[in-house]
């Protein structure tokens, strides 16, 4: 049985009130000493920072391995649950404050919403030094709290998407 | 909405506001003609989908980067009950009073495309009021606010999939796409699977609405028994008997990889 998916929409313009909630960028309080930011823009096509758009990540902790716990939305401080999200702010800068990923390739996975734009986007945002060969889009770039990654959504320098193979 | 703020919206989108609906549904309808004739099924929304002017400068161009989703990405993250209240699936309960409207139940079942249930997951709603006004700050669309309806609410999904909020049916609501744009009555959902890959954003909405042909957003998903997926049904069973009225809408999402794990497939984990 096969069953046909359910299509995506707009996460439009009225989602700030909803989504967003306390500590939901926080996946580690930043006076954790092992606490990293990872912060960038979104832009659009004409280079204008994207103001609303919401940014999710999904990542491993520095072991490596794929967190199974619970509590993103109620943070205790301590649990380290792999995910959080950012909405960008007026000049389309988001940022999470986190771990380092870790395993043999590490990279934040990342899911771009945004009003105007009509289905969500997935992307990787490998260290630097981690993409495998070839990997045709940019990665991560490190500055002195962590890691800049950038999100165009059209143009010259368009952040690669991902489609994933279908069983 | 004040003369002066009305002359600033209408300066700032003064192309959109110039814009007629026989102009967006004309659009439409070509995309919707040149969809038929290719014969080729698509299942989701269009991110280029120029009668969304919204979407013209925010859709990648490039076509997306083939790969096989590898580690963390053949996970999702985990909820559980320390995230929901279960209060929190109930939105006409968050304030002293009853809002005004409709009470209504939607519920349904949350699986992937093999029809196994996605358990124990969260599903997160945002809504305008009865009169279609949004508690957002951006909303300037001049309905009442409703002191006793925030709109929002949160529940994860049973050891069936099953999810359920009650809350009030939310009204249509103008925008500024055109001129006398407005938007067919919706509900946004957000899920999660059971895989990164299966996160969805979409948006519930009701049989029947004559607002359909006309809406930018709903037709951007080009093929008419894709679109018809977001159509809530009626549901008697639903229903309660002076309470409120019920909706069904179940919810596929794809892009399943990995092998269910007992964590995945037990009811009471
Ligand atoms: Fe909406």
């Amino acid at each position: 049985m096969t069953l046909a998916p359910t299509p995506g929409q707009t996460v439009g313009p009225f989602f700030g009130y909803a989504l967003p909630y306390d500590g939901d960028s926080h996946l580690v309080p930043p006076t954790r000493p092992d606490a990293i930011r990872l912060h960038g823009r979104v832009y659009d096509g004409a280079g204008d920072p994207v103001p609303d758009a919401l940014i999710e990540v999904w990542q491993t902790g520095p072991d490596g391995a794929v967190p199974r716990a619970a509590g993103s939305l109620h943070r205790d401080g301590y649990t380290f649950t792999g995910w959080g999200r950012a909405a960008t702010d007026r000049t389309g800068h988001f940022q999470f404050t986190t771990l380092r990923p870790g395993g043999a390739t590490p990279y934040f996975a990342i899911t771009v919403f945004a009003r105007g734009l009509l289905d969500r986007l997935l992307t990787r945002a490998y260290l630097p030094g981690a993409a495998p060969e070839h990997w045709p889009g940019a990665t991560a770039r490190a500055d002195d709290r962590g890691f800049v990654f950038d999100i165009r959504l059209q143009g010259e320098d368009e952040t690669v998407f991902l489609a994933y193979a279908q069983d | 909405m004040t003369e002066l703020a009305a002359a600033a919206a209408s300066s700032a989108s003064s192309d959109a506001a110039s814009t007629s609906q026989a102009e967006i549904s004309a659009e439409i309808d070509a995309i919707a003609q040149e969809y038929d004739a290719a014969q080729v099924v698509e299942t989701d929304a269009r991110l280029d989908y120029p009668p969304y002017r919204s979407s013209i400068l925010r859709h990648p161009t490039k076509a997306p980067h083939q790969v096989d989703p590898e580690g963390i990405e053949l996970w999702a993250p985990v909820f559980g009950q320390r995230d929901v209240d279960p209060l929190e699936s109930d939105l006409t309960i968050q304030h002293r009073g009853e809002p005004v409207g409709e009470r209504m139940v939607v519920t349904g079942r949350v699986t992937d495309g093999a029809g196994r249930p996605v358990r124990h997951q969260l599903v997160e709603v945002w809504q305008a009021n009865a009169g279609g006004r949004y508690l957002h700050q951006r909303d300037q669309h001049p309905a009442a606010i409703d002191p006793n309806f925030t709109g929002t609410g949160r529940c994860l999904t049973d050891g069936d999939g099953t999810y359920r909020f009650t809350t009030i049916r939310p009204g249509p609501y103008p925008w500024r796409n055109h001129h006398n744009a407005w938007r067919p009555a919706h509900i946004h959902f957000s899920l999660f699977g059971t895989e990164f890959t299966q996160r969805l954003i979409t948006q519930m909405y009701f049989p029947g609405d004559p607002l359909f042909a006309l809406d930018p957003i709903y037709q951007s998903i080009v093929d008419p028994a894709a679109r018809a997926r977001l159509v809530a049904t009626y549901d008697h069973d639903v229903t309660t008997h002076e309470w409120a009225t019920g909706y069904r809408w179940d919810i596929v999402l794809t892009g399943s990889h990995r092998t269910p794990t007992d964590a995945d497939t037990e009811d009471d984990q």
